[in-house]
């Protein structure tokens, strides 16, 4: 392999890496302050996408993908005050249940809206053939735009939940529910919120990847798989792994392009995520004891 | 050799030393208690003795059984029962139905010969039902045997669950905390339950709060404290033991 | 108690019959080919019914069974051995009257496996692979198991859809038709309708009846009991483990005969009956029936199988699964039927005595 090409190899890995761990990001954000799997996370990353694409026909590109992760963001709060606010110690397989069917829901009424086109988002410098030149390897632009904004993604959900109030009102909830509502802390919000968040972070992304992998109706169950076997690899509930594990399971099918035929390359994460759930469930960086699923 | 002996076990979760360096024996037919205040160690010892947990080191023997390594459901086939602080009854099913899953280890009926309703299965189930209306019956909630047992009245479950626990035919029950929850009347009804038991043949070992049952029916008494064996003996030494008192009253 | 057992499947075989003869009546008869591929796809349903309801383990993969005994079979009574007949397995295969000579519809000479021998190999394989990914795989729990169960089905789906062995993404047709008994003979012609028919429920029956009695035994209770409480099912003596891992095998037989039976009935079989979707359609179907109500799963399969394949859903077909399955986890968790005729029966028939 040329050097110049394990630099492709590489950042092709890390930009897959980034989106899925934005994703995982995302799944564990919800997590933490409620104890459900969202198993519609990765229909967020899609209706970024799709939504800013039919918007760029009526505005620049910039207002368009703002548009598109605010409406975007709200349908994630609206599905957890529709959904799953009201709910009252609902079972695991309940919740679980429940979050595929809104998946699917969120899926079919896609495909009513824009059918089975694939289209994307022009690409945000130049086109499809611009490149830079980085470390002697032709790299587009966007590829950077992903990367970065996953990034200053992280960066900034880090400082929230460090610095500001409410970002340590939902670490509160996230540790013990009944002592924050004690404190006073208004917890219905803080899972509202979490899931604001996290359509949030996923229509970013969706609108950054848009030009490299285009957008379909379909993307959010492949990528909510991934999300998911990242999360569990980084250790459900920790971000810090879900980035390392993202960027691991990035770089992985990255480089098994060259070894596995295409038609398997799903099979590569699903084996990873069995490995994983079969011999160390609370993931890489997870412990033991904090692997206990938390209650609703 | 005594009927159960807990060798020097220990549990550590993490920093924390659950259970550390315990050892004691239970002579078979005895009732015997583990008292000690909260946070003692008290169910992690029951959790290690029927092997719901590995312990960290230690040996548990059970009529003459080495314990390490098994599993509680081979564990409950040696004739080891227990109970539960909080009572798990099976959801979904009537007390009888409850109780009758008790008598699992007592009936044979597998897979396909249930499938295909085997002629012997038959004469089994009508004994399996047999005995488990004479258990309800024993403790009193016989007219209960069809109703939803999570919607009885807790101390109706309570009922229930000695009823399950005694289908199997214990050689042993672990008691956790019969008495919580339960009033004055319906603690002695433990207490008269406890000692019908032993009457039977069951040895008893039993983890409870409640003084005055606890010196009104065991035979021997250990007590715990932050994981550890302060004490160990008749009723009569213990309730004298000053480090006993000291470990309840403080100084 | 004996009316109450001997109720529901009287009814059933009732109001079979009675379709079928008003089918035939109103010249109707190709409602049969439906209610025949309902039947299949039911007796997936009453396997998972048993897995999910009464042991309590979730399996979102169970399409992946179904799909293993479909493909099998088709793959190895169509998949020509003629290239291979001087090997040593081909030669003693053939000894052991496994094999069948053959045309394909081109004339040339072909080297088949016997359907039945096929059958048997497919479901002893699903058998066994369900054997050896429940070992791990039921050791989870919750969400871990349902991603778990999850991706077995997506690698069975990838593998059927990635394989030329197994057709790719036209899947496997020509099919040919399955002889159980002289005289008894598994095929979509439509000369055969009404026995195909009565062979896909006679086949639903048997499996009521099966999973009945073992719902009513002392294995159903200890299923039931691990359902409720795990810690304490284990404290009694149940073996948690195996238990799971035998009724998690037991479902997947009564899938892959479901997918052998309505494979050759088809005369084909694509890589859409190992899709998530059709994972999550079985799902729906117990979830909607009630969790642990067998008789209520059945109902509900009929009804929505059948509702599906007539198209009267349109292409709105999985958004109406993904709706249903939401309105009943919602608002009927314990399933629609639980809440009215459960209760109901049950105060009727209580007062029996055994």
């Amino acid at each position: 392999m040329t050097f110049e090409l394990f630099i492709q190899y590489l950042f092709a890995g890390i930009t897959y890496g980034s989106i899925y761990a934005i994703v995982a990001i995302g799944f564990n954000i919800i997590y933490n302050t409620t104890g459900i799997i969202n198993f519609a996370q990765g229909e967020f990353v899609m209706l970024g996408g799709m939504i800013s694409i039919s918007f760029l026909a009526f505005m620049p590109l910039p207002l368009a993908i703002l548009l598109a992760v605010i409406i975007t963001m709200v349908a994630g709060a609206l599905i957890e005050i529709i959904f799953i606010r009201w709910l009252e110690a609902p079972s695991v397989l309940r919740m679980i249940i429940i979050t595929i069917g809104i998946s699917i829901l969120i899926r079919e009424a896609a495909l009513f809206i824009w059918g089975e086109s694939v289209r994307s988002l022009p690409y945000f410098i130049g086109n499809e053939i611009t490149t830079i030149g980085i470390f002697g390897a032709r790299i587009s632009p966007q590829v950077l735009w992903v990367i970065g904004s996953c990034c200053v993604m992280v960066l900034i959900l880090n400082l929230f939940f460090r610095t500001t109030s409410v970002g340590r009102e939902m670490r509160a909830c996230a540790a013990n529910r009944k002592a924050a509502i004690l404190c006073g802390i208004n917890t219905r919000n803080m899972v509202t919120l979490s899931f604001v968040l996290s359509a949030g972070m996923g229509a970013i992304a969706g609108c950054m990847m848009s030009p490299i992998t285009y957008s379909q109706y379909d993307i959010g169950t492949g990528l909510a798989i991934k999300g998911f076997t990242v999360a569990i690899l980084g250790g459900l509930g920790n971000s810090g792994g879900a980035v390392a594990a993202g960027l691991l399971l990035g770089l992985i099918e990255a480089f098994s392009v060259s070894v596995v035929p295409l038609a398997f390359q799903d099979a590569i994460s699903i084996s990873i995520l069995l490995l994983i759930l079969f011999v160390r469930p609370h993931g890489l960086f997870g412990s033991k004891e904090a692997a206990g699923l938390k209650a609703f | 050799m005594a009927f159960l002996e807990v060798a020097r076990l220990s549990k550590q979760f993490g920093g924390l030393k659950a259970v550390n360096d315990v050892s004691f024996a239970v002579e078979k037919g005895l009732v015997k208690a583990v008292i000690g205040p909260n946070g003692a160690g008290k169910t992690t010892l029951f959790n290690l003795i029927s092997c719901a947990l590995a312990p960290t080191s230690g040996r548990v023997r059970f009529n003459g059984n080495e314990l390490r390594g098994k599993k509680p459901h081979q564990v409950a086939e040696l004739g080891l029962g227990r109970t539960f602080q909080n009572i798990e009854m099976f959801a979904g099913m009537t007390a009888l139905e409850n109780v009758m899953v008790g008598r699992h280890i007592r009936s044979r009926s597998g897979f396909f010969a249930s499938m295909l309703r085997m002629p012997w299965t038959r004469p089994e189930e009508r004994q399996i039902r047999r005995k488990s209306m004479e258990l309800l019956d024993l403790l009193g909630v016989a007219d209960y045997a069809d109703v939803d047992a999570c919607s009885l009245a807790f101390g109706q479950q309570r009922a229930v669950e000695f009823a399950r626990s005694l289908a199997m035919e214990p050689k042993l029950l672990l008691l956790d905390e019969p008495a919580a929850g339960l009033n004055i009347y319906e603690t002695a009804e433990v207490g008269r339950l406890i000692t019908k038991i032993r009457d039977l043949g069951i040895t008893v070992l039993l983890v409870e709060h409640d003084m005055s049952l606890v010196m009104d029916i065991s035979d021997e008494i250990v007590v715990l404290s932050f994981g550890e064996t302060i004490a160990e003996g008749l009723p009569n030494e213990i309730r004298n033991d000053p480090e006993v008192i000291k470990v309840y009253l403080g100084e | 108690m004996i009316m109450k057992r001997l109720l529901f499947p009287i009814a059933l075989i009732v109001i079979l019959v009675g379709v079928q003869l008003v089918c035939r009546w109103t010249g109707t008869l190709y409602y049969l080919t439906q209610m025949t591929m309902s039947a299949y796809y039911s007796l997936v349903v009453i396997g998972l019914c048993v897995v999910m309801g009464y042991a309590g383990q979730i399996s979102l993969g169970h399409a992946g069974f179904f799909a293993i005994g479909g493909y099998l079979a088709a793959a190895l009574t169509t998949r020509n051995l003629l290239a291979f007949q001087n090997t040593f397995l081909v030669k003693a295969l053939g000894s052991a009257g496994l094999l069948a000579s053959g045309q394909d519809i081109y004339g040339a000479n072909t080297l088949v496996v016997t359907p039945w021998a096929a059958c048997i190999s497919a479901v002893v394989i699903a058998a066994l692979i369900a054997f050896l990914i429940g070992i791990p795989v039921l050791k989870l729990k919750g969400h871990y198991l349902a991603m778990a169960t999850l991706g077995f089905g997506i690698i069975i789906y990838r593998l059927v859809l990635a394989s030329t062995y197994f057709g790719g993404a036209d899947g496997i047709s020509g099919v040919s038709s399955f002889q159980l008994l002289p005289g008894l003979t598994v095929s979509g012609e439509s000369s055969a309708r009404v026995q195909n028919y009565y062979i896909a429920w006679g086949l639903v029956c048997t499996g009521m009846f099966l999973l009945g009695n073992l719902i009513n035994s002392r294995v159903g209770r200890a299923l039931r009991a691990i359902h409720g409480s795990e810690k304490a099912a284990e404290s009694i003596g149940v073996d948690i483990a195996r238990y799971k891992l035998y009724s998690f095998v037991l479902s997947a037989v009564f899938a892959a005969v479901a997918g052998v039976f309505l494979t050759h009935y088809n005369g084909s079989i694509g890589p859409s009956e190992a899709s998530v979707m059709k994972s999550i359609r079985y799902v729906a179907i117990v979830a909607v029936g009630g969790m642990s109500h067998l008789w209520g799963a059945l109902f509900m399969s009929v009804i929505l199988n059948f509702l599906s394949l007539r198209g009267v859903f349109g292409t709105y077909d999985d958004a109406v699964f993904g709706a249903i399955l939401i309105l009943i986890m919602l608002f009927a968790p314990e399933g629609i039927l639980k809440i009215n005729l459960g209760a109901k029966f049950r105060a009727v028939f209580s007062r029996r005595e055994e």
